[in-house]
């Protein structure tokens, strides 16, 4: 009953952003904390920016919604059965227990694993914390090496970082333009204390599918384990764990319709994987991850897994028809669209596009009713070009004009006309104001000028 | 986030446009670069009998904030002797715009436009004529 209203409410909001003044009220102890969002009349004002409504959301790749299923599979774990899945004395723990096993099965089954290798943690960067440090951690004496790629989410890249200065040495592969990995050169890199590989398998800013099947050859080969960050592939692309000879896997919860906070880890049994914990304490979860596992939200995570995997391939249908919408859409109007990352080894729910002579920034300021976003949230906040995008060698000019469209399973066609009609508008606009722009429309070449850098 | 007068200039912006550079009358201050994220075009349209500023117009490809600066430049050049524009002040237009630590190299973009243009003017002047008072007022560009 509840998430028929729900959904309705969601639908409401996804398909007519001007009707958001429905929205249940935030209670007084939240508006407290939070800035509150003024609902006026005439549109929403928030941070000095005045919109008609709620913006149609197109940034999946940061977070999504919970879908109504999910939510509804998660409340009773929260009002009822709020028991500690660790207590062993009475029902209320052995349900929570049974609730948490069954989701830890869901986990698995949606990428061919078994319960038992899946670890429940806070999310994908705590699973690649783990991974990346605790496997060199616990290998330390024989293995000092790990090779990742330049592309990598930060919480890897970091956490090499952290390993570097305690010693170990890192090799970023450098990715080709189209964002893939060079094989050849990853297996150029393999070195007999070379103690794990990590690549991510789908990119979170640019949406390019590794060739995690041709890794996995390679690492088994050179019998080096494989570890990938799959917080944007979990659900949205076929895994499995065996034919990718993949040994640890880092998942998210609320990147695929679950909750936030909640993530989980695979970690192969056969040949075994070790780690040594980062977190130490009552010893849940194996060892690996102590604290006691919120049941409400794997619960859900395990409930939106399995959702997925009823209905990948309808989504996927879905997502990759949207997108062929919003390209050709923005395509038929404007010219200098490039597509950054390869086309065809792509999750369609991303589209990152960069329009030349128009600054991603301005862009981004003009197309408020849209909620994108330049790049990965993490980093949104700086000036500096993606590094993703320059990893892929984009022109400098070229990566500060980029725009990551992320497409869900709630996005619907009426969302997509509207991003095409706005941000064509916004490109229009900004182009006429654009020096770069007239100096291509008279023919000069602008990497003929001599800038002066500063 | 922004101020409302970044939002009213990126909404609205003032003076977008270019004229002919080939024109004696016309400086034109073209500065940054695309690898950094900003170019600035402000041109300037001068009375070579009174040196006065007649009209001043831009083009922007940068950031919300490098749009109002250069826009805020063109309303205050107008109607302006150059010898007084040169001395406009890259924290003024900060000021008035009340640009964040991280924008403040908008507005030191939009002053080094006003200076590049009147100095290109100058640059035009002088190889045009060779008058003693266009290179007394380049000096006074310069020393500004």
């Amino acid at each position: 009953m509840f998430s028929k209203l729900l959904s309705t409410a969601v639908r409401r909001n996804l398909i007519q952003p001007t009707v958001a003044r429905g929205l249940p009220k935030t209670f007084s102890t939240a508006a407290a904390a939070v800035e509150p969002l003024v609902e006026e009349s005439s549109g929403i004002t928030m941070k000095g920016v005045k919109i008609s409504g709620r913006p149609l959301y197109l940034d999946m790749q940061a977070t999504s919604p919970v879908d109504p299923r999910v939510l509804d599979a998660m409340l009773p774990y929260y009002l009822s059965r709020y028991g500690n899945p660790h207590s062993r004395t009475h029902l209320y723990g052995w349900e929570s227990e049974q609730a948490v096993e069954s989701a830890r099965a869901q986990v698995a089954a949606l990428i061919n694993a078994s319960p038992k290798e899946i670890i429940f943690t806070s999310g994908a960067t705590e699973s690649n914390n783990i991974s990346v440090k605790g496997v060199l951690h616990f290998y330390k004496d024989k293995k000092r090496h790990v090779i990742t790629t330049q592309t990598e989410h930060k919480c890897v890249l970091d956490s090499c970082r952290h390993l570097q200065q305690e010693g170990f040495d890192i090799t970023y592969l450098p990715v080709k333009s189209d964002g893939l990995v060079d094989l050849e050169k990853l297996r150029s890199e393999i070195r007999p204390d070379t103690g794990l590989i990590s690549v991510m398998m789908v990119n979170n800013e640019i949406g390019v599918i590794q060739p995690m099947v041709e890794i996995g050859k390679i690492c088994k080969e050179f019998n080096v384990p494989l570890h990938t960050d799959a917080a944007q592939a979990l659900g949205k692309i076929p895994i499995d764990v065996d034919k990718m000879n993949i040994s640890l896997m880092s998942l998210s919860g609320h990147k695929i319709y679950g909750p936030k906070g909640i993530g989980g880890l695979y970690m192969r049994r056969r040949p075994r994987i070790r780690v040594e914990p980062q977190m130490n304490g009552g010893g849940q979860e194996r060892g690996i991850r102590s604290g006691t596992v919120p049941t409400p939200l794997v619960v859900g995570f395990g409930a939106a897994c399995e959702l997925a995997m009823k209905e990948m391939e309808y989504d996927d249908q879905r997502i990759r028809a949207l997108q062929e919408r919003l390209l050709n859409g923005i395509r038929g109007k404007l010219d200098g669209v490039v597509v950054n990352g390869s086309e065809e080894s792509r999750y369609p729910g991303n589209l990152n596009l960069s329009f030349a002579f128009v600054e991603g920034e301005s862009l981004l300021m003009g197309l408020k009713e849209v909620a994108v976003s330049s790049g990965s949230a993490c980093t949104s906040a700086s000036l500096e070009p993606s590094y993703v995008l320059r990893a892929l060698g984009v022109e400098e000019d070229m990566a500060h004009t980029s725009i990551r469209y992320g497409i869900g399973r709630f996005t619907t066609e009426e969302e997509i006309d509207r991003a095409v009609e706005l941000t064509v508008r916004q490109v229009e606009k900004l182009r006429e104001l654009s020096p770069l722009y007239e100096m291509y429309k008279d023919g000069i070449d602008i990497k003929s000028i001599q800038w002066s850098q500063h | 986030m922004y101020h409302e007068r970044v939002l009213d200039h990126y909404n609205n912006p003032r003076n977008v446009g270019s004229f002919d550079k080939n024109d004696p009358n016309v400086g034109t201050g073209l500065v940054g670069a695309p690898a950094c994220g900003d170019v600035m075009k402000l041109q300037i349209r001068v009375d070579d009998e009174t040196g006065k500023i007649v009209d001043a117009c831009f083009k922007t490809f940068g950031c919300g904030s490098a749009i109002a600066s250069s826009s805020v430049a063109t309303e205050w050049v107008k109607g302006k002797q150059m010898e007084e524009v040169v001395t406009i002040k890259n924290t003024e237009i900060a000021k008035h715009l009340s640009l964040p630590p991280v924008k403040l190299h908008c507005s030191m973009l939009a002053e080094d436009a006003i200076k590049a243009a009147v100095k290109d003017y100058e640059a035009k002047r002088s190889k045009s004529s060779g008058s003693q008072e266009a290179t007394h007022l380049e000096e006074k560009a310069a020393g500004a």
